[in-house]
């Protein structure tokens, strides 16, 4: 059966350290990191690959910071 | 089976799935973090973007937390008065019937000091889009009770919660202008989850849509959260809103026209 591999990038320059994304992910692979960027927001990466690329995170981000990829893997 | 795959195998540009749309500028938006602003932003730019209207569309901003909203969205804008948005917007439309005009407006903006517009435009059957955004809240100025505040809901002008016998009630001015026969398409959505935010885009589309028809205005209320305003982080913001916001601001369509 075709499966689907995602991944995603973070902008975290502009990323605000919201969160909103994390309840988002329906297979947690965000999370806040212990860092901060230039702005003084722990900005959120990925925690785990188990991203299968369904948008949701990016889709919910006021500040658009999430690219989505999606491949088919036979 | 098992093959390992690896992250650049993925992240190649035939892989793509999402990213944000040009017609967001790449200015870092003013607004808090978790702010349904940048949400509503970027759901009504998509829809110009898939509808081809980046150069088609005159926007017109309010004054607000979104009064910058010319500096994110990458259109054609104009700022209004404060709550003065559909006036404008009105004589823009009049002027330039090819473009597809919209105005953005905050509950303060347009449930207040604008209300006179906002109804006399929805009455009128001006051929605009009003874009909604309901916090329940001044947010800008500091978090002061709006006529939306919910009853017993805190501000920073009803600090132990708004008082409906000596502070009236809340306005759900989007029922209202339902009534009126200049509106086509009237509904309510938000935009704090992926499905919401997907339901939203669709509103917002249809609304778009509407406007080639020219047979009056259409109006999409997206409720949202504020969530320095009412002083929360904004996961529990989003959670208040479904538990607070939603049962006396219920989503879904109020009046729909035939496409
Ligand atoms: S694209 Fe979907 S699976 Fe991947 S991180 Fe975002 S929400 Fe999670
Ligand atoms: S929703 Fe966007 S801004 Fe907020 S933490 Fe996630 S990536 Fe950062």
């Amino acid at each position: 059966m075709a499966k689907m591999k995602g991944d995603i990038v973070i902008d975290i320059d502009k990323c605000k350290g919201c969160e909103v994304c994390i309840p988002a992910c329906p297979v947690d692979v965000i999370g806040v990191s212990k860092n901060v960027n230039g702005k003084g927001y722990n900005y959120v990466e990925t925690v785990n690959d188990e991203c299968t690329g369904c948008t949701n995170c990016a889709v919910v981000c006021p500040d658009g910071v999430i690219t989505v990829y999606r491949k088919k893997i036979e | 089976m098992d093959t390992v795959i690896k992250k650049e195998d993925i992240r190649k540009p035939e892989n793509l799935v999402y990213k944000k749309t040009p017609l967001l500028t790449d200015k870092v938006m003013s607004y808090c973090p978790g702010c349904g602003h940048g949400t509503a932003h970027r759901v009504v730019m998509e829809v110009l973007e898939e509808m081809g209207l980046q150069d088609k569309t005159i926007g017109i901003a309010p004054v607000g937390c979104s009064v910058l909203a010319y500096e994110f969205m990458n259109i054609d804008m104009q700022q209004a008065a404060h709550g003065r948005a559909p006036a404008v917007a009105t004589a823009v439309k009049r002027l330039f019937p090819e473009k597809f005009v919209f105005t953005y407006q905050g509950d303060g903006d347009l449930a207040a000091i604008g209300t006179a517009e906002t109804i006399h435009a929805c009455n009128r059957g001006e051929n605009i889009v009003i874009i909604f955004i309901n916090n329940g809240i001044y947010g800008m100025t500091g978090g002061q009770m709006a006529p939306t505040t919910l009853p017993n809901m805190k501000s920073s002008t009803s600090p132990y919660g708004r008082d409906v016998a000596t502070m009236g009630n809340p306005l759900r001015i989007t029922e209202l202008v339902a009534q009126l026969p200049g509106t086509l398409y009237v509904t309510r959505q938000a935009v704090h989850t992926p499905v919401a935010v997907r339901k939203a885009k669709k509103a917002v589309r249809k609304a778009f849509e509407n406007q080639k028809l020219n047979k009056g205005l259409s109006f999409v209320e997206i409720v949202s959260n504020c969530n320095s305003g009412w002083k929360m982080t904004p996961n529990v913001a989003n959670q208040w809103m479904v538990d607070n916001m939603f049962p006396y601001y219920p989503l879904g369509d109020i009046k729909v026209n035939e496409d």
